[in-house]
């Protein structure tokens, strides 16, 4: 029982001397800025053609679904309401990170494994440079700026979905109509837990990312196994600290 | 032992690696002076990487201190390690390049990255890139990447990587292996080159013989750009070159060229009779 838990427990003692020396490279020199715009380029302006997608779609189907289950009581002019409630609290920050997961903590992990395996990692240490200063500090950063921008344009994009759906596809409500109860019905509260919410994920799927790449061992097939650990290990992280975070907001 | 330490550069004592229970190095005990050359031979699995990783510090041992420029690595923490390691220059067994930076990105790397040397404008790089390149004669491959070139080139490029920073201490990890005889004459002629134009303290891991002999007995004329022969035993201009070979993680022989052909030790005479075959 006992040899059954040492695994993850070791394992996770790890991860979180990781994450300390990632957190505390942060204020520590030297800063690696170049590789920190290439890392926002890559995760934020990368991710944005997928996000407005999948954005526009979410609050498609959002207004669709609503639309349906409001006329039962006649109130299809609240659709605006739920639209922008779920997606600022949940349906946003929680499908972005989803995304971003599989996009870029396989990425991630699959750029750093290869390296680790090729002694790459080794090199860059041998060579008088912290590979944590140089390849996990950066994507920390870059993540936790560019996953709540993202999260803000998906937000904003499937509001315009739940529009397009509710006003000009199925003619329930005018524009004005739409837009006024969407934008009233959003408090701080939300606007709080929306932003939170990414933040805090953007930094499990940086870490987790990294964690997995930096610890791969056994080839090239290691490197596979160790990108398909990380897109589990960080979706579900994203699952479960997106209950904490309701479950301490529902109570406030 | 105090004026021992002073021109010490590196220093083993007593020093075992392990890698689950099996042991890897085995109470391993040498020490390096400024301006020496070491070649240490062994056969594969002898542990001769695992001692220049440990020599750098990317392996922690399990018993025993390692000195660097006479400061114990031993116990130092990865952030104060790095500024030391920038001191050293190191060649991995496969040149060990970044694979998805060009060559002028990977010789500049420790220029760029490191602590130290943070510094120096652009062009200053560019022109110290170029200088390493040229000093290994590759200067026309800035712009490519390492998978572009042959396995000879990226070990060059490897050396140039290794000595941009101009370190006062030059590991190299089987430089040879795997290569044909002319080129691995080539790269060897580089290191000696190295050694001679920077006065380079260097270590080199080898299993083959004749680079030892190569680095013994002879020297870079800078005049003819040759290399030419030195007398015996190699101790012109104050070098001195020391054999080591290694067997399961233990020291066998340390000692000149001479002492190693004389060896009766079955082992260890199989190396110095490999030039011969």
């Amino acid at each position: 029982m006992l040899d059954f838990l040492k695994s993850p427990i070791l394992a996770m003692q790890d991860f979180f001397a990781l994450a300390g020396r990632a957190f505390l490279n942060i204020v520590r020199r030297p800063h690696y800025f170049d590789d920190v715009f290439i890392q926002m380029d890559i995760i934020g302006v990368g991710s944005l053609p997928i996000v407005v997608l999948i954005g526009f779609f979410s609050g498609g189907v959002m207004a669709l679904q609503m639309s349906r289950a409001l006329s039962t009581y006649g109130a299809t002019g609240q659709i605006g309401t739920i639209t922008a409630i779920t997606l600022v609290r949940e349906l946003g920050p929680v499908l972005t990170a989803l995304l971003v997961a599989g996009r870029n903590a396989s990425g991630i992990a699959s750029e750093l494994g290869s390296m680790k395996v090729t002694e790459q990692i080794d090199a860059m240490r041998a060579l008088g440079t912290d590979p944590v200063q140089k390849l996990v500090t950066p994507r920390l950063i870059a993540t936790s700026v560019m996953l709540p921008l993202l999260t803000i344009i998906a937000d904003f994009v499937g509001l315009f979905g739940g529009y397009c759906v509710a006003c000009l596809l199925l003619n329930l409500l005018t524009p004005s109509q739409y837009w006024t109860t969407s934008y009233r019905a959003i408090e701080y509260n939300d606007l709080s837990q929306g932003l939170l919410k990414p933040f805090c994920f953007a930094i499990i799927i940086a870490l987790v990312g990294c964690f997995y790449g930096m610890r791969t061992t056994g080839g090239t097939q290691g490197v596979g196994r160790a990108t398909t650990q990380a897109v589990v290990v960080a979706s579900i992280w994203v699952f479960v600290v997106n209950f904490v975070i309701t479950r301490v907001y529902v109570n406030l | 032992m105090a004026d021992q330490s002073s021109d010490c550069i590196l220093r083993f004592d007593g020093v075992s690696v392990r890698f689950d229970e099996t042991p890897a190095l085995d109470h391993l005990s040498f020490s390096m002076r400024a301006g020496e050359t070491r070649v240490i031979l062994g056969a594969a699995g002898s542990g001769k990487t695992v001692l220049l990783k440990t020599a750098l510090g990317l392996i922690h041992p399990a018993e025993g201190t390692v000195s660097v420029f006479g400061d114990d690595i031993t116990r130092r923490t990865e952030q104060e390690m790095s500024g030391l390691r920038s001191r050293i220059g190191m060649l991995f067994q496969e040149g060990g390049l970044f694979d998805s930076l060009t060559v002028e990105e990977n010789v500049a790397y420790p220029l760029v990255n490191q602590k130290r040397a943070r510094r120096l404008s652009p062009e200053q790089v560019r022109e110290r890139v170029e200088e390493s390149l040229r000093f290994v004669e590759l200067e026309h491959t800035l712009e490519k990447f390492p998978s572009e070139l042959s396995g000879g080139m990226r070990r060059r490029v490897g050396i140039a990587r290794a000595a941009v920073t101009e370190p006062p201490l030059v590991l190299f990890d089987s430089p040879t292996a795997g290569l044909d005889p002319i080129t691995a004459n080539t790269i060897i002629a580089l290191i000696v080159k190295e050694r001679d134009v920077k006065n380079t303290t260097t270590a080199l891991v080898t299993h083959r013989y004749q680079d030892g002999t190569l680095l013994a007995n002879f020297r870079y004329n800078p005049e003819s750009g040759q290399l030419e022969p030195l007398g015996r035993n190699g101790s012109a201009a104050g070098r001195t070159t020391t054999f080591m070979v290694m067997r399961e993680g233990r020291l066998v022989f340390e000692g000149t060229q001479d002492q190693l052909e004389a060896s009766r030790d079955p082992y260890i005479s199989k190396f110095a009779r490999q030039s011969s075959e």
